[in-house]
């Protein structure tokens, strides 16, 4: 009787702003370094100190605006959220509450099943991230790392558009993807880069008033994501069916367990008491800047893949899974920019590229050659020079020399032979070599090609043109 | 009070031999003169701190070794020629500034023997300029208070008369003026806590327009509220300190670009016949000589307009119809705003921490409650009620409409005059522990001087005379970043009187002008 109920679920995104420092100090943001070392007096809380604000996040908060469709603020102002934590230092978390940087937007996201849906966003705003508590260090005690206190996040919230924990994931992913893609987050989900609070609610269909929801905190993957939603659902349709109440209130997911429980109930929540920050005047951004900041975006993934489809002819998955980092996309169209075919391009940079890339276990970025050197490869496939066979065994001596294909070829003799004189000579040799099989063929057991083709081929050392040397055995055997 | 009660001490004239009697701009042309050393004003101010203060309890600590140690450097630097506008005289900060050579305690318990990594801008600049910080003085906890009485280290006194408070929150600072145990010291203003102690300390005191001097290791009260300044005898004094203090700090975002004159060489020589106010005129608000106004006081401070117009200046009444909601709108506004600014004395990472806290809840409740005094507590009690659900509208919001409409009344205001004249406080100096009890009647101190602060324009307090013994304060409202008005007319009226000079030399201060110590 559970799936009466629609469910409704809206997301709010905590992306950790690529920055040197923190939104507030001069702190460094780099994570891992030993707890409380990237810690200014800012980040202490100190008596005395004040925060000024780190105008590197404004560019990247533009580039999420614009991406989202959604219009920057030329003035918003930073807030005060005020509760007590001892991973908080000033005892409040400066944020934005009534006028958020971004506005409201919107995001494309492809659902599992293919279909495109456009989930709303309601506004993105700047806010510092808080320390963190850690409970497992010092026997008996808790221990304070503030590190990450300060630095600085964009939430990004959406409207109640989801429909199920599968949208969910499909509406995180495509947003990890694109603040990656336009370099506002490192997306690092281990390391919190990148962390989802879901609320989840349900109601009979048709209704239009939503539901009393819950909000999950801070889920750190995408599988955190989906199985802490399908808990809270199922949850919730058990307290629905019989009978009672969803409670609104803040629950936590526990992995090891596989649940979610209870943190605190709205009664017992903080009154977080916002109000602006006096010690920081509006954060303003005029037409100017914003116009900069967006003449030096890339194209968007979406424009991209559409590109790479109808422009370049590529097919429609190649075209997602190319688009799916912005170094293999670049990578891609440098490989055509130097004159590689883009057909062959994609193939290879998702076929040979993508594997060695996995056996050596790095990024697209770490790749040990140049496009340059790469669409050298690829052009001598496309002119015959080499066989696709022959070329995977050049690749793995480019992959670890920085020698050119050309140089590889010709230092070890792969040029394919497409000379017409040379396959009758080796078919011809081939023949003489293999008399019965010649005549069992003739005598009608013709699945013996195959046979004498990879004879012809290992004759060749793998160089033999395979077209011409097919068409050519085949000339030979059946016109006796 | 007894209205006709003659204060007990005189004008003093400055006698180099007793450099206690030269105010600081005095001070410096001693030491230009080479008559004086940065170390003989060292250990003349030491000294008289040493010998006075026990009486007054306007100062928390000193560094001798430091102070004269610096002292012997600035004169080694003037003798090379390397003299900054400050090089050598000795100087004292209100303990709401972060020092870190010597204890910063904003005068709580909850900082008792905090020493701060980090030294605040005002100080780092003062500094820079060749003053030489001899100590800190006592202020009431937190800046909250209008007397003086509310300092975790005990109550300072007025040495103008034994059992009296100075006023507030600058208590210290303005006390060792008055009693001449350093030429200047630093201070804060949030609703009149330079110009109130000023006025009742009877020495001279100016709160800059807000975002002058940066707040950086400034410990915040109300952070839009505060704004750093100086107290010394004389106006000039005060241009040639603050001009030393002012200007763009990269670590503060509420500090102005805005351009920092030479306000000490603008006031001009005396003798280039610069003594005249023609063509300035004063605005006089009816609203500062109503209700609650000490009748004497009132005199007094007409008296001084009188002289001011004698001197060219045009008086011209205005309105300033707002007047009456200052107090309860600042009373709103600067505690919501000190209860988020002190959530971070949590006995977490520094400062005082309760005994054997048995849960996170526990360590918080018992670090703040013993730590904070009654008047602290009492504000953030406030702040966190005007800042709550269901009362921010009300409260909170409401206030900040208030703090508007009384803006757009100074702005209308200033639209026909050049400075807004008036009392600064509605008394004298009252006994020790006559407003204790009620609260209420402690904040109407403020009644005259909060708007500057809602406002952020720049004010300033000086003596004007006394009533019932004891010293009356002048207020001036100037526009915003028009400092440079303030100090001329200050330092006009200041050429024509010699209330200044009034020094107390009764019990608390025995043989105050002649003593060489």
């Amino acid at each position: 009787m559970s799936t009466d109920r629609e469910i409704v679920i809206g997301l709010e995104i905590h992306a950790q702003l690529r920055t040197a420092s923190k939104l507030f100090s001069s702190a460094s943001t780099r994570f891992g370094a030993e707890p409380n070392t990237q810690v200014s007096a800012v980040d202490l809380g100190l008596p005395g100190v004040l925060p000024v604000p780190n105008r590197e996040v404004v560019a990247h908060a533009i580039r999420l605006g614009t991406a989202l469709g959604a219009p920057i603020a030329e003035r918003s102002v930073f807030a005060r959220k005020n509760y007590f934590y001892p991973d908080l230092p000033k005892g409040y978390q400066i944020s934005q509450m009534a006028l958020p940087i971004v506005g409201p937007g919107h995001l494309d996201v492809d659902l599992p099943d293919g279909t495109p849906k456009r989930v709303r966003i309601t506004r993105a705003h700047l806010e510092e991230d808080a320390g963190k508590s850690v409970h497992d260090r010092i026997p008996g005690a808790s221990a304070i790392d503030l590190n990450r206190a300060g630095t600085p996040l964009l939430e990004i919230v959406s409207e109640p558009d989801l429909r199920s924990a599968a949208e969910a994931v499909a509406y995180a992913r495509q947003m990890h993807a694109l603040v990656r893609w336009i370099g506002v987050c490192d997306g690092n989900m281990q390391e919190g880069s990148f962390r989802c609070d879901a609320n989840v609610s349900l109601r009979p269909h048709g209704q239009e008033t939503l539901g009393t929801r819950t909000e999950i905190k801070n889920l750190n993957s995408f599988r955190f994501l989906e199985r802490a939603i399908l808990h809270e659902v199922e949850r919730q349709n058990e307290v629905l069916d019989e009978g009672g109440r969803v409670v609104q209130e803040t629950r936590l997911y526990d992995p090891d367990r596989d649940e979610t429980r209870a943190m605190r109930s709205k009664e017992e929540a903080n009154d977080y008491r916002y109000f602006p920050d006096p010690d920081l005047p509006p954060l303003l951004v005029d037409a100017a800047f914003i116009a900069r900041v967006r003449d030096t975006m890339p194209e968007l993934q979406a424009v991209r893949r559409r590109r790479f489809v109808e422009q370049l002819g590529i097919g429609a998955d190649d075209a997602v899974q190319l688009v799916g980092e912005r170094e293999l996309a670049d990578g891609f169209e440098a490989l055509i920019a130097a004159g590689a075919p883009p057909g062959l391009s994609a193939n290879w940079l998702l076929g040979e590229v993508s594997g060695a890339l996995n056996r050596s276990g790095g990024g697209f970025a770490t790749m040990p050659m140049t496009p340059a050197r790469l669409a050298g490869l690829l052009c001598r496939i496309d002119d015959g020079t080499v066989s696709g066979k022959i070329a995977k065994r050049v690749f793995e001596t480019m992959w670890s020399g920085d020698e050119t294909a050309d140089a590889i070829i010709e230092r070890e003799g792969l040029r394919q032979i497409s000379d017409r004189g040379a396959i009758e000579s080796l078919v011809d040799e081939i023949m003489a070599a293999h008399p019965d099989q010649v005549a069992e063929y003739r005598a009608g057991k013709t699945k013996l090609m195959g046979f004498l083709v990879g004879a012809a081929m290992k004759a060749s050392r793998g160089q033999a043109n395979p077209g011409e040397l097919n068409a050519a055995l085949k000339r030979r055997l059946d016109s006796p | 009070m007894n209205a006709s009660v003659e204060p007990d001490g005189r004008a003093v004239p400055a006698d180099p031999s007793a450099p206690h009697t030269l105010s600081l701009h005095e001070q410096a042309a001693a030491l230009a003169a080479g008559t004086l050393s940065g170390v003989e004003l060292v250990q003349h101010a030491l000294a008289r701190i040493e010998r006075l203060d026990p009486a007054l309890n306007s100062v928390l600590c000193t560094d001798p070794e430091r102070a004269l140690a610096r002292a012997a450097d600035a004169d080694a630097a003037r003798a090379r020629g390397e003299a900054g506008a400050l090089c050598g005289l000795p100087l004292v900060h209100k303990d709401i500034f972060c020092t870190s050579g010597l204890p910063t305690t904003c005068g709580s318990r909850m900082l008792a023997g905090y020493r701060s990594p980090i030294t605040a801008t005002a100080v780092a600049r003062l500094e820079a300029a060749g003053a030489i910080t001899l100590g800190k003085a006592n202020m009431d906890e937190f800046a909250m208070g209008s007397s003086g009485e509310n300092s975790a280290f005990g109550a300072t006194g007025n040495p103008w008369r034994a059992g009296t408070v100075p006023g507030g929150s600058s208590s210290g600072s303005a006390a060792l003026i008055a009693a001449r145990l350093a030429p200047l010291a630093t201070a804060t203003d949030t609703g009149g806590s330079i110009r109130q102690p000023a006025a009742f300390c009877g020495v001279t005191g100016i709160k800059p327009t807000y975002g002058r001097v940066s707040r950086y290791g400034m410990i915040a009260f109300a952070s839009s509220f505060d704004q750093g300044g100086v107290i010394a005898t004389t106006a000039q004094d005060c241009a040639l300190a603050l001009g030393a203090m002012a200007g763009l700090d990269a670590n503060d975002a509420t500090s102005s670009d805005a351009d920092v004159p030479d306000w000490a060489a603008a006031l001009g020589d005396p003798a280039d016949g610069a003594t005249r106010l023609d063509g300035l005129r004063i605005g006089v608000p009816e609203a500062f000589f109503g209700d609650g106004l000490d009748e004497t006081v009132a005199v007094r401070v007409r008296e001084a307009l009188s002289t001011l117009a004698g001197l060219g200046a045009t008086l011209v009444p205005v309105e300033l119809p707002n007047q009456r909601f200052g107090i309860p709108a600042y009373y709103v506004i600067a505690p919501a705003e000190a209860s988020s600014n002190l959530s971070r004395f949590d006995g977490v990472r520094f400062g005082h921490r309760c005994d054997d806290a048995v849960d996170l809840q526990d360590l918080y409740t018992r670090s703040r409650a013993e730590g904070f005094g009654a008047e602290v507590q009492r504000r953030i009690l406030i702040g966190t009620h005007v800042l709550s659900a269901g009362y921010y509208d009300a409260c909170y919001l409401r206030a900040q409409r208030v703090r508007r409409l009384i803006a757009d009344d100074f702005e209308r205001a200033f639209g026909s005059v050049d400075v807004i004249a008036g009392p600064t406080a509605p008394g004298v100096a009252f006994a020790r522990g006559a407003n204790s009890g009620d609260p209420v009647a402690m904040y109407l101190n403020d009644l005259y001087t909060v708007a500057a602060n809602l406002c952020g324009l720049p004010a300033m307090s000086l003596p004007c005379g006394f009533a019932h013994g004891m010293p009356v304060g002048l207020q001036l409202i100037g526009r915003a970043f028009d400092e440079g008005t303030l100090l001329r007319t200050a330092h006009r009226y200041q050429q024509e009187s010699d209330w200044h000079r009034w020094m107390p030399t009764g019990a608390i201060l025995p043989d105050t002008s002649r003593a060489r110590t």
